[in-house]
């Protein structure tokens, strides 16, 4: 049965669609799966039962023969989407016990194109977090391991799903994407992740933390099966405003790996000082194989690129200060036991200490404070002149002919568990130094993994591509990852 | 466009211990917008439903869900913007305005501080014939209501009910221009005037579908004068805001209170402190709720979750051409149509169904009886349902029925006096009016011959009143009056005394 947790979307459908396998088979071995993998910590709420019975449903639609390319396929889904009846709670304590009566319109659409779901991924608190380590489950843990045997990273927010996928535990997952939370993840664990442009995909039912910078995303085995996934989690939806009325075309279809005659962006910013010899290394031999495809390599310049991460940490907290407001204690989730003479204002002080965790308390108050009378201007209305500078950035030299740009997705590969316990919240933020741009300028991102550092463990590139046009994004990843070869699995030791 | 020319209005001048002092008021009304879905949410805005039976997922403030502008909402308030001759802006935008209540579940109200929907404008306020107030608008924004905290149903529990969370208000924001407490109630009446016409907001202010907050300050005579010029607020006094008013009395006797209130501390030589208070009508005083120290800080910026609102010229030209005739232009025309008093065109077209009445019946009369038609409605109908506490739309005398009650006195018909005795019937019993005349013999009597025949009568069998009549003239009236007894009232009473004065040769 292991062969089967090891397929792709894309050789499960086939399987399926010829009928050498059933949802229901595919889905038990992955249910299995689950069970054995309690150790990574993945899955925070694991749904067999939903399973059973939509892959019995999905295999009688692939029986009728007019079955979507996702019909059977198991998938895990990050804990901020709501899913109807489905503990839905962005690993936070003050979420215990919420099961939404909605479901989120990106699995709703997954579940109309017959997906499967596992259960529920494990994530950073409200997706806050570099690490998976500010989540109330407990940290996920990252299947590949170095020389030490300490367990490591899986990366964050989205480290559940990084996890999962990585160890077979479901063929494809869904993540989301604020400042890096579905590349740099999939970076660490040796997997595909892209981040749609903003207005893609629709955030609504998924549990917000900064609305202008959220975006869903698949993370997945290969570039081909993100083309797939992103194609049903993508369209209009009427409710929600920021996302965008166009078509979502055939992403899987544009996979020609032809890039001949495109046009590669090698920003000179993202050279940082104090970089890791591997990544430097790893981003030279990325432009070697684009090159070697037949791109075009172009030094560019995107010169705020060093105002992003302060501008992102204003913005994405004051946006978080107030979407999480709601968590009060009056209507759902937690609410914290209150003493004689206790009032209104105490359960709201108590119930949102004891429901909130350090890292999204310390956004919290970060974000108060960016937005308060007086503060406002030097902070959040400065914090809004950098990202409309660091668009333009990006504007122009997509308006000079740049197709993609080619960076590294991590500053490094997985660190352990705990190695950041106490270093400065800052050490953890500058996990999101390449990635952030992306979210502030609202541009498709996609980390497709490379190599291998010496310590053995996976290393990605991040291509950026012109908004909307994740096909073409998609394509130049798959000729990268044609290039790149990269097959490595990590050796099961859970 | 209506050309209105009248006088400003004397401000309020209030005459404290030692000096003379005058008033300066602006107010932040709450128009809750009548649509039937909410700002952000296609949840019914009926009132009084069930608690918590009007709530979407987005209302109750359930994570990940989204708010979508209703475009009902929008339409209303550039049509109440159109009404009070504001600029409407093509681009504005929401922002949240933080802060914690449970009755606010999101956290956060969705405002437009910083891009309102509305610009400047402007509302012409009458106080009497030819004198009124012009109080300029700064801003309408739209923005959401809050849901209601019920204290008062459990001894140690508070309950909330949402239904009213999310409904769409427009906050009409004036410029200090008003001068007096009364001017302030009339504002009040004025914009509700005009919004119920536009069919925008149905002004009950019982339900608060209406309410005010108010600012007030006092300054010398003269003061405001020089702010006038300058526009700068350093000649004002310093304000007090009277937070959610819902009564035009209230806000009056508030107003009253607080000046007077500021008054007494400057004379002492104190000075004001610039803070929210409330009105305790039972106690007819303000007291302090919070002052600008405590003042939340709301932490405005932009709704992420909202695109900034465009809306196209030409859809808001639709809306101005389809807007309908407004009090002050329906006022004017009556005056002009029908020769009515400005006080009775005041009184018909201050509620818009009155006015449609009045129209009504008018259709049914000659255009010169207009005025006569105006009598009827506003002395005998309203006099008459009042007295049975009936609204016009409940009246039993339909306009038509009216109309030719009017109809018949202004023919000659029947008498004035015969007239009150039809409407009586017709409101009682129902029935047209003619037929009722017909079939009861109520027609009046203006065949000369048979009035003369009466007169005969009357003369011959009372010689003495005929002499004390040719002594003193003013005793024909007796003569009438016998002969009106007589007819049983049914004559003519200009024709019978135009035949008495001929035939006692006066």
């Amino acid at each position: 049965m292991t062969e089967l947790t090891r397929l792709t979307i894309a050789g499960a459908r086939d399987a399926l669609r010829r009928g050498d396998i059933t949802s229901v088979e595919l889905t038990d071995a992955l249910n299995a799966a689950v069970d054995g993998g309690d150790r990574l910590n993945a899955y925070a709420h694991k749904t067999p039962d939903v399973a059973a019975k939509q892959a019995k449903a999905a295999d009688e639609r692939l029986k009728s023969g007019e079955a979507p390319d996702l019909c059977g396929i198991p998938l895990g889904i990050k804990d901020l989407f709501c899913t109807e009846g489905v503990a839905s709670q962005a690993a936070s304590r003050i979420l215990d016990g919420f099961k939404p009566q909605y479901e989120s319109t990106v699995t709703s659409q997954l579940f109309r194109d017959g997906a499967v779901m596992l259960g529920k991924l494990n994530m950073d608190e409200f997706a806050m977090g570099s690490s998976n380590e500010t989540s109330t489950y407990g940290a996920a843990v990252n299947p590949w391991r170095d020389e030490t045997g300490a367990d490591l990273t899986p990366g964050g927010s989205s480290g559940g799903s990084a996890s999962a996928v990585a160890a077979d535990l479901c063929l494809g997952a869904t993540g989301t994407d604020t400042g890096g939370s579905i590349r740099q993840p999939a970076a660490f664990t040796g997997i595909t992740g892209i981040k749609p442009t903003y207005g893609r995909c629709s955030r609504w039912g998924i549990i917000a933390f900064a609305s202008s910078l959220d975006q869903a995303g698949p993370m997945t085995r290969d570039v081909r099966d993100a083309a797939i996934m992103l194609r049903a989690m993508s369209g209009h939806d009427p409710k929600d405003s920021t996302s965008a009325d166009l078509p979502v075309p055939d992403f899987e279809a544009m996979l020609t790996g032809d890039i001949r005659g495109k046009v590669i962006g090698i920003p000179r910013e993202y050279r940082m000082e104090g970089m890791p010899a591997e990544i430097e290394q790893l981003w030279t031999d990325g432009i070697a194989m684009l090159k070697d495809a037949g791109a075009e390599i172009r030094d560019i310049s995107l010169p705020h690129t060093k105002y992003a991460l302060p501008a992102y940490y204003v913005i994405a907290p004051a946006e978080a200060s107030s979407n999480l407001a709601r968590y009060d204690g009056v209507r759902f989730g937690h609410r914290a036991k209150l003493g004689q003479g206790d009032g209104i204002t105490e359960m709201y002080e108590k119930t949102r200490a004891e429901g909130f965790g350090h890292e999204v308390q310390r956004r919290v108050m970060v974000g108060t404070y960016v937005l308060s009378a007086g503060f406002y201007d030097a902070y959040y209305n400065r914090a809004r002149k950098v990202r409309a500078l660091i668009k333009r950035d990006f504007d122009q030299v997509f308006a000079e002919g740049v197709d993609a740009i080619l960076t590294p997705a991590t500053p490094s590969s997985a660190f352990a568990l705990g190695a950041m316990k106490d270093a400065d919240p800052v050490q953890m933020y500058l996990n999101d130094v390449f990635t952030v741009t992306v979210n502030l300028a609202g541009l498709p991102g996609i980390s497709v993994p490379a190599g291998l550092d010496a310590k053995g463990l996976p290393l990605g590139l991040q291509l950026i591509g012109r908004p909307w046009e994740e096909g073409d994004l998609l394509n130049t990843a798959y000729a990268l990852e044609q290039a790149a070869g990269f097959v490595s699995k990590p050796e099961k030791w859970w | 466009m209506l050309d209105l020319t009248f006088e400003a209005p004397a401000p309020k001048v209030i005459q404290g211990a030692k000096e003379e002092w005058e008033l300066v008021i602006g107010l932040e009304v709450h128009a809750q917008v009548s649509t039937r879905a909410k700002l952000f949410s296609g949840a019914s805005t009926e009132f009084g439903a069930e608690p918590n039976s009007n709530v979407a997922f987005v209302d109750a403030g359930m994570p990940g869900m989204l708010p979508v502008i209703n475009e009902g909402c929008v339409a209303q308030a550039v049509r109440t913007g159109l009404g009070l001759k504001a600029e409407i802006n093509l681009r504005s935008a929401f922002d949240r305005k933080n802060y914690f209540y449970p009755d606010l579940p999101q956290g956060y109200q969705i405002s437009q501080l910083y891009h309102p929907i509305v610009g400047e404008g402007e509302v012409i306020v009458e106080m009497a014939p030819g004198v009124a107030r012009r109080v300029r608008i700064e801003r309408i924004h739209l923005e959401q209501d809050a849901g209601k905290s019920i204290h008062d149903m459990d001894p140690a529990m508070s309950f909330v009910d949402l239904n009213r969370t999310g409904v769409a208000l427009m906050e009409i924001v004036s410029r200090p221009d008003i001068r007096g407490p009364e001017e302030a109630a009339a504002y009040v009446g004025k914009l509700r005037q005009i919004m119920r016409y536009l069919g925008t907001c149905d002004g009950n202010m019982q339900n608060g579908n209406l309410r005010a907050d108010v600012n007030v300050s006092v300054c010398r005579p003269g003061d405001y004068e020089k702010y006038q010029e300058t526009q700068d607020f350093g000649h004002l006094g310093t304000r007090c805001e009277i937070k959610n008013m819902n009564s035009m009395r209230f806000i009056q006797q508030a107003i009253e209170f607080e000046a007077r209130r500021q008054i007494a501390i400057l004379e002492d030589g104190g000075s004001i402190v610039q803070e929210t208070r409330l009105y305790d009508p039972d106690k007819g005083e303000t007291r302090s709720m919070r002052s600008k120290e405590e003042a939340h800080d709301y932490r405005y910026f932009p709704d992420p979750d909202l695109l900034p609102l465009e809306i196209e010229q030409a859809w808001v030209d639709d809306i101005k051409a389809h807007l309908p005739e407004l009090p002050d232009q329906k006022k004017a025309r009556f005056m002009a149509d029908f020769g009515l008093s400005d006080y009775d065109a005041g009184v018909l077209t201050a509620e818009l169904a009155n006015a449609i009445y009045f129209e009504a019946v008018v259709n049914h009369v000659e255009a010169k009886d207009g005025k006569l038609a105006a009598n009827w409605v506003i002395n005998e109908l309203f006099g008459r349902l009042k007295k049975d506490d009936l609204g016009i739309e409940a009246s039993p005398v339909s306009p038509a029925q009216l109309g030719e009650v009017v109809a018949l006195i202004s023919k000659g018909d029947i008498s004035g006096k015969i007239a009150k005795e039809l409407f009586e019937i017709v409101y009682t019993e129902g029935g047209e009016p003619a037929k009722i005349v017909e079939e009861r013999g109520m027609k009046q009597v203006t065949d000369t011959g048979a009035i003369e025949a009466a007169v005969d009568e009357i003369i011959a069998a009372n010689p003495a009143q005929v002499e004390k009549a040719k002594q003193n003239p003013k005793l024909a009236g007796w003569f009438v009056g016998q002969v009106m007894k007589a007819t049983g009232g049914k004559a003519n009473p200009a024709a019978v005394n135009q035949i008495v004065t001929g035939k006692l040769g006066l």
